[in-house]
């Protein structure tokens, strides 16, 4: 029973790594960007609700941040991160790896080294009880739901609305996409802020699942990347898939470390990470990957 | 009145010039052609009027406004639309999503998805078929609806006879009396001849980038032409 609960608890996790990867797989998609500080970013979205909460305590509020986030990327994606774009492929991840350190460092002299959390009050500890061994958390569950409902809301954004055609059109054909009147440079730019905005959603939910440090956007940026690729790159339904592959993976890889009387949280990340390098290495492309005939 | 004018435009395909000096005039309604041999410049003359080719020298007018560096988003707003060479539909998009992106800037007019229908019944049974999935044919009617859809003062055509077989050409040219009639002008490029001839009112000939020869359709000569084209 302690495999189902292993699981369980992973399907759970793969919740708050597909909401991590969602804006990396959009940004991918739509402009090829790889955004090295997208783990960053959704920390400072956490460290801005820690911010806010210490100055007026938690209130519905704080879900300003998301907006906030979205403002936060469509300026720099407009202002800065454009000019990048039109300078080659190393560009941009020269850029975001430079803001990534920039950002570690700002919040590192604003929050200090010392690791913080977002209280959510009870629902943090409250779960569904199946039997002895198996619990579902009522927090893990409601990030799960978030997600889905996240990706719904974008799969119909991107389907069906006016900026999710431009969206696609210029991830198709950027200079046809011009001559139907988008200005690609403003479509990237909804593109960032929409990504923003679901990785401050991301990063206050990892903010209230754990405690967190300035330092701990790499790490969130290596899960948020190990499931687009897994699930394949500019799908947003194979993210989701993606991240319950990792999640499952390292919580799999910590029970069995478990078994095996090692450090379980060691197993967990090795795990994960050999589950990654397996389908990098059979299917390159994930196993959701957008594919079509030309 | 005229609605397209080029004064002097000089322009670069790649590192090599391709237009040197080209002037030419489009009234309001017309329908003109511009013919040339392969590497005359036609498709840099589109490019430059539609932006996607930067001008090195002269001035381009839309209805007297000045457009030459105006990006290509922009000048779709003003009423100009191009019909690229080689059609770049959207692959991942359906044939009625691609004449919604067309629709983007919603200007005014009375081109719409059934309006296109209309003029394309050969698309209304691929409408919900990927771009990618679509014949040639069905791609260049996609490509002229599409861009028909931002509703243009100016539409302009770059070699709709491309790789496609001859009944579908002779099927694509006879919707642009309906287009004209519309109110659309039309400046086309078309390598042939014969087709350009029957669809203009007057025609350019290009020859190494420069106006070799200008007139009415109905008014040049079989010799005088060849002159022009091939500049023997």
């Amino acid at each position: 029973m302690v495999w189902v609960n292993a699981l369980v608890q992973g399907i759970l996790l793969g919740g708050l790594y597909a909401l991590f990867a969602t804006g990396l797989s959009l940004v991918f998609g739509v402009m090829r960007l790889v955004n090295l500080a997208h783990g960053d970013l959704g920390l400072l979205a956490a460290f801005l609700v820690v911010a806010v909460a210490d100055a007026s305590g938690l209130s519905p509020w704080i879900v300003l941040v998301v907006p906030a986030m979205f403002v936060i990327g469509y300026v720099l994606q407009y202002v800065t991160l454009n000019r990048t774009l039109e300078s080659g492929e190393l560009a941009p991840l020269l850029v975001t790896f430079g803001l990534a350190i920039v950002l570690q460092n700002v919040l590192l002299e604003t929050f200090s080294a010392d690791s913080r959390g977002i209280n959510a009050g009870a629902i943090e500890t409250e779960s569904i009880r199946v039997n002895d061994q198996v619990a579902i958390g009522w927090f893990p569950l409601a990030t799960l739901v978030v997600s889905v409902v996240l990706l719904v809301g974008l799969q119909l954004v991107i389907g069906r609305s006016r900026l999710g055609r431009a969206l696609r059109a210029t991830a198709d054909d950027l200079r046809a996409a011009e001559l139907m009147g988008i200005d690609h440079r403003r479509t990237y730019a909804y593109a960032m802020g929409i990504a923003l905005a679901t990785v401050a959603i991301a990063g206050v939910f990892f903010g209230m699942r754990t405690t967190f440090a300035p330092s701990d956007g790499p790490a969130r940026l290596i899960f948020a990347f190990e499931a687009v690729i897994i699930g394949g790159l500019g799908s947003l339904w194979g993210t989701l898939v993606g991240g319950i592959v990792l999640g499952v993976a390292q919580t799999v890889g910590t029970q069995i470390a478990f078994s095996l009387e090692v450090s379980p949280g060691w197993g967990g990340d090795l795990a994960g990470h050999l589950v990654f390098l397996a389908v990098l290495a059979t299917r390159p492309t994930g196993l959701f990957a957008r594919t079509q005939a030309t | 009145m005229t609605l397209l004018r080029l004064e002097g435009v000089s322009s670069f395909y790649s590192d090599f010039q391709a237009l040197f000096g080209v002037s030419l005039e489009v009234a309001e309604g017309e329908t003109v052609a511009i013919i040339g041999a392969n590497g005359a410049g036609k498709s840099t003359l589109l490019g430059s009027v539609a932006g996607t080719v930067q001008v090195a020298g002269g001035e381009i007018r839309l209805d007297g406004e000045e457009i030459t560096r105006l990006e290509p988003h922009s000048r779709v707003d003003l009423g100009i639309s191009l019909v690229p060479e080689g059609r770049r539909i959207f692959p991942s998009l359906s044939a009625e999503e691609n004449l919604l992106v067309g629709a983007y800037r919603k200007r005014p007019g009375a081109w719409s998805v059934a309006k296109v229908y209309q003029l394309f019944p050969l698309l209304t049974r691929v409408s919900r078929n990927p771009g990618w999935s679509l014949s040639g044919g069905e791609q260049q009617a996609l490509a002229i609806g599409r861009a028909l859809m931002a509703n243009p003062r100016l539409l302009l055509l770059d070699e709709v006879s491309l790789g496609l077989a001859p009944v579908v050409v002779r099927q694509l040219y006879e919707t642009i009396p309906v287009i004209a009639a519309s109110g659309t002008t039309i400046l086309l490029v078309e390598q042939d001849v014969g087709q350009a001839l029957s669809a203009a009112d007057r025609v350019y000939c290009l020859l190494e980038g420069r106006i070799s020869l200008q007139g009415r359709a109905e008014e040049i000569g079989r010799e005088q032409l060849t002159m022009a084209y091939f500049g023997v």
